[in-house]
């Protein structure tokens, strides 16, 4: 399902300091035209339909359409990715329409604990960091054969 | 240090790129789990003032298998014993694994499902009804570590809200390591050896795909994890379909390639997951299975795995065929004798699965239900919901084909090749498998992880990461003790410029010949050669075509394809950055494959089979291959050389 570009939506993230799809595509696909201002997918035949693009857009400007080899036409699949949760639209083809919400994260984004002031004391340990300031008892096997 | 954003394709290479050089003490290669989990770690050992780089040739935020999201975390030993985990790992795997990896990966998963938890990533928990709540709502019950209880769907895996997994991930290792040691979009293509010891690390050059710049580092340790092999073999699709991969398209085989060029002793590389999959969307089908308990059934109707025949054929492959759990590739291999006696396709009755569901369920309940078949598909293959939007497919009316993919090769999931490394330097781990630093390769210094080590599977997302953090600690030990052996590489800048921008050059010298640059006798582009690659593997390297099926003489054939091809990529042109990304990442294919086939040719029996057969040498032959397989590379000579290395029982059956 190669992403495509709506041509009246996107504006080249003129108004950021980077290409959002360009920035996020694992599979360097989304490429900006810089004379049009406008981005596009420049291999669709490589695209893994991961919907990182489509869910960075911040002009909702980045759709998918079908693998044109095996999908037929007229179903769509969008995302609306907020802070706390996703909201997936699924059009089907027959016209049928199914919503679902889940939830993406329970913390704020940026506040993942680094530990950073955390330092390991027995560099010869078997023991991870946060396994080491946990107190955690370091199994061996113990059914051996 | 996020790159400026420039374009990519409509930026051309140029002839002489501007040289980036560094000069580091640690070195990281890749920015999936396994990288970010050495990201979080590697500052909690290191000593102040310790130069660490990450090279990832695409964003930390969205890289690797994880990019797209995950609907469970398939490792979390939990209530289990890590020993019956070893056993699990062993049987679905034919025997043959590294027990001593295995049970030390055991030992630390569940710190990194911890640290997820508490980074954000919602993990699903089981009321004490029996209910199963969302891991919003289920956060009232308290986390895994404070001793709450998961939703499992089998043993060992456990239900998330995934769809930012690898976000939440990223963010952590991003902050743990900081931004201004994180290079994004520069790929690395080469490892360098020390000039006074050949068989040491000491660098490694690439370069950006956004701008024309070749990065030439020196690094005293090196952690190289860059993910599985994907389009190694002719996909099922063809045309666009061909970038619907299973595992993520982008996975070139830059780990095994670069550490096999460096000297490293590669393993079980014939080992390869083909894995059953809701046909042409390839979304997973693990939830339907053991969450929804639906069965699959053959063109006949009949639920054919469960048949007489197909338990005497299971018991062919005793004691793994007769194990309470079948192992993933006797699965395949039920399916493949299905469709060739003609009795396909194979389809998953999840209407029937549903219906039963809903004998014992409100209406509420059915319209969760419903809600968690598609949140499989949408946190983890969007494009399988697609298909089914797009083909009028919902699940309860309508049934779905299931079918095997085209060959993967990895190491994290249900497979094994990959790098041979030491074990943890400890009494109980036999003495062949260890030399000093936990998952060092063969060459000193060079570490890897993830989809990187071999002989142990199933270590899935979660044990990656934890995998990646084991590394970080072995690498500040081999950093303080022999970290001022490494002198450096012989490797002049110029050398190293023109070695990494040949395909820029093939294509500049050569353009103008022709009036059409795709075409042109003077040079192949990347996008031809990766078709050609494909259809070489996928008919006679046991590809979809032949059902999965070799033999010694088609290997032959292949292995001659492969000595011209290697031949042509000297010839392999690139006008822009992105067409350098590819010319790059065919090349790393080729090794890889080439790795995987060599194996098949040594092997002469078949380990797996539904994955692949040797048709010159069916079924397994204990006596003479229970053994682990080891390949090695001379890149000077062009030359390859394969041994038998001994299997070492460690956990009682």
């Amino acid at each position: 399902m190669p992403t495509f570009v709506i041509t009246e939506k996107c504006d080249g993230c003129k108004g950021g300091d980077k290409t959002a799809c360009m920035y996020i595509c694992p599979n360097d696909l989304m490429v900006l035209d810089p004379n049009e201002m406008k981005a596009y997918n420049q291999e669709p035949d490589q695209c893994w339909e991961c919907y990182s693009c489509v869910k960075i857009c911040p002009t909702q400007a980045i759709e998918v359409r079908g693998y044109s080899d095996f999908v037929p036409m007229g179903a769509s699949v969008v995302p609306m990715l907020g802070t706390e949760d996703v909201m997936w639209t699924c059009k089907f083809r027959n016209g049928v329409v199914k919503r679902f919400k889940f939830p993406i994260r329970t913390t704020p984004e940026g506040e993942a604990n680094s530990y950073d002031d955390l330092k390991g004391k027995d560099l010869n340990s078997g023991l991870l960091s946060t396994q080491e300031a946990d107190g955690y008892e370091f199994p061996t096997p113990s059914e051996l054969a | 240090m996020a790159l400026p954003n420039k374009p990519v394709g409509e930026l051309k290479a140029v002839r002489d790129p501007e040289v980036d050089k560094r000069d580091v003490d640690i070195l990281i290669i890749g920015g999936g789990m396994a990288a970010c989990g050495t990201a979080f770690e590697i500052k909690k050992w290191a000593d102040d003032g310790t130069k660490i780089l990450l090279c990832d040739k695409a964003a930390l935020e969205r890289s690797g298998a994880v990019a797209q999201g995950l609907s469970a975390i398939n490792t979390y030993v939990g209530e289990n014993k890590i020993e019956d985990y070893v056993r699990m790992v062993r049987n679905d795997l034919m025997g043959i694994v590294r027990e001593d990896l295995i049970y030390d990966l055991g030992r630390h998963v569940d710190d990194s499902v911890h640290l997820f938890e508490e980074w954000g990533l919602p993990v699903w928990k089981k009321t004490d009804d029996g209910k199963n709540m969302d891991g919003k709502k289920g956060l009232k019950l308290g986390t895994l570590k404070a001793g709450a209880t998961p939703v499992r769907t089998g043993k060992w895996q456990i239900m998330i809200n995934g769809e930012s997994y690898k976000r939440i991930v990223a963010e952590a290792g991003k902050k743990a390591l900081g931004e201004d040691n994180i290079i994004e979009r520069c790929f690395i293509v080469e490892l360098l050896n020390d000039k006074e010891d050949p068989n040491r690390i000491a660098g490694a050059v690439g370069f950006s795909v956004r701008e024309n710049k070749v990065y030439i580092i020196n690094a005293k340790t090196i952690m190289n994890a860059c993910g599985g092999a994907v389009n190694v073999y002719q996909p099922r699709s063809v045309g666009e379909g061909k970038g619907r991969a299973w595992y993520p398209v982008w996975n070139a085989g830059s780990t095994y390639t670069m550490a096999l060029r460096a000297g490293a002793e590669l393993s079980m590389m014939e080992n390869r997951f083909t894995p059953a999959r809701f046909k042409d969307g390839y979304g997973p089908v693990g939830a339907w299975f053991l969450l929804f308990k639906a069965q699959t059934v053959n063109g006949l109707g009949e639920n054919y795995s469960a048949s007489d025949e197909a338990k005497a054929e299971l018991e062919k492959y005793a004691p793994y065929g007769t194990a309470a759990v079948t192992p993933t590739c006797l699965r395949n291999h039920l399916m493949m004798k299905e469709y060739k006696e003609g009795r396909g396709p194979i389809i998953m009755k999840t209407s029937d699965a549903l219906a039963k569901l809903g004998e014992t369920m409100s209406k509420k309940e059915l319209k969760h239900l419903e809600s968690e078949a598609w949140e499989d598909f949408l946190d983890m293959s969007v494009g399988q919901a697609g298909l089914w939007c797009a083909t009028n497919t919902e699940p309860e009316k309508k049934d779905s084909e299931v079918m095997p993919t085209e060959p993967y090769l990895l190491g994290s999931h249900s497979g094994c090749c990959g790098i041979w490394c030491s074990g943890p330097d400890e009494d109980w781990v036999p003495a062949d498998y260890k030399w000093g630093y936990n998952r060092m390769t063969t060459v000193r210094g060079l570490f890897t992880a993830g989809d990187g080590v071999g002989c142990s599977g199933h270590k899935f997302s979660s044990g990656s990461h934890a995998e990646g953090r084991i590394v970080a600690k072995s690498m500040v030990q081999y950093l303080k003790a022999e970290g001022d052996k490494v002198t450096g590489f012989k490797e002049t800048d110029q050398e190293l410029v023109d070695f990494v921008y040949k395909p820029v050059r093939n294509y500049l010298d050569n353009v103008e010949f022709t009036t059409a640059q795709d075409i042109n006798p003077n040079y192949c582009k990347p996008a031809g050669m990766a078709l050609r690659l494909m259809k070489m593997t996928n008919e006679y390297g046991g590809g979809t075509g032949t059902y999965y099926m070799t033999s010694g003489k088609n290997l032959e054939v292949l292995m001659d394809l492969f000595e011209m091809f290697r031949e042509d990529l000297e010839k392999i042109a690139a006008g822009d950055l992105h067409e350098l990304l590819r010319a790059w990442e065919i090349n790393h294919r080729l090794y890889t494959v080439q790795a995987h086939t060599r194996h098949i040719q040594f092997r002469e029996e078949s380990r797996y089979p539904g994955f692949y057969y040797r048709g010159d040498f069916l079924g397994q032959n204990d006596e003479d291959w229970f053994c682990f397989t080891n390949s090695s590379y001379n890149k000077e000579t062009n030359e390859w050389s394969l041994k038998k290395v001994p299997y070492v029982q460690i956990i009682a059956d």
